[in-house]
């Protein structure tokens, strides 16, 4: 391998991972955010019923 | 009209800071005369460390707070930054072995620097695996403990290229007579470093945020 390949090497790692990071972070908060709106959702209706 | 959130201008920021870094890592910084391409690592590989850093102190800081208080706001806080800095140390490890391959022709070697980052590494790994094997505030005084503790590693990997004869190359600031870079490697480093102290904050907005509304839901369910 070159001193290049390395290089590319070492930034790819960085990139990949703190994009998988930023995205896995960001997917769970969207799906928690949905469960949350739902159960606020449920108590509602069974305080007004 | 929504107005954008701090998060999320942060994270914008970051992004901006980080293409800005991305071009003086690869344009403007002259490559090193005796190590050639590859130490152009160097920038995000110390930036990595020292927010690394940086997150673990947090987390020794938050964990005091939280055994002082009990304020849950400080447990999240510290968990969080636990964990956003093992993803950046463990990049420090990567990207070290990567860049000791063509220049020692090893990947790894049991240098002073190198084992002391090692060991803050599995310690933070330890407190994570502690955080998610157990529950509630028995668990977070646990982890707070634990956390105050392993931060005594954090001086140790600082100081061990000062303290030791090491392989590793000696401090580029404040690292005494005949330490130092060239200006535009160093504001290369320092914007780097900006852009990386940006990415933290992003990050660990989102990450507390996630570990809130983890804790609402709890609220709800327990109150259902």
């Amino acid at each position: 391998m070159t001193n290049l390949t390395y290089l590319f090497a070492a930034y790819t790692v960085i990139w990949v991972a703190l994009f998988l990071y930023i995205f896995s972070l960001s997917r769970k908060t969207r799906q928690l955010e949905k469960t949350l709106d739902a159960l606020k959702e449920s108590r509602k209706k069974k305080k007004s019923s | 009209m929504r107005l954008p959130k701090n998060r999320e201008v942060i994270g914008w920021l970051s992004l901006v800071f980080m293409l800005v870094s991305i071009y003086m890592v690869f344009i403007y910084a002259p490559p090193d005369k005796t190590l050639g391409q590859v130490q152009r690592i160097f920038y995000f590989h110390v930036s990595c460390a020292w927010i690394g850093f940086l997150a673990f102190f947090l987390v020794f800081l938050a964990s005091i707070l939280y055994l002082r208080g009990r304020n849950r706001r400080w447990d999240i806080l510290a968990y969080s930054s636990a964990e956003i800095g093992v993803i950046l140390t463990s990049l420090v490890l990567i990207t070290g072995s990567i860049w000791a391959k063509p220049i020692w022709y090893t990947w790894w070697t049991w240098d002073a620097r190198l084992t002391t980052t090692l060991v803050l590494w599995l310690i933070y790994v330890a407190y994570l695996m502690l955080r998610s094997y157990t529950e509630g505030s028995r668990g977070a005084r646990f982890a707070a403990v634990f956390a105050i503790l392993g931060f005594v590693d954090v001086p140790l990997v600082f100081m061990s290229i000062r303290w030791w004869r090491t392989q590793h190359p000696g401090p580029v600031i404040a690292g005494g007579k005949g330490a130092g870079l060239a200006s535009p490697m160093l504001y290369t480093l320092f914007v780097c470093l900006a852009a990386f102290t940006l990415l933290f904050i992003y990050l660990l907005l989102l990450r507390t945020k996630l570990e809130t509304i983890k804790d609402e839901i709890d609220y709800l369910k327990r109150g259902d």
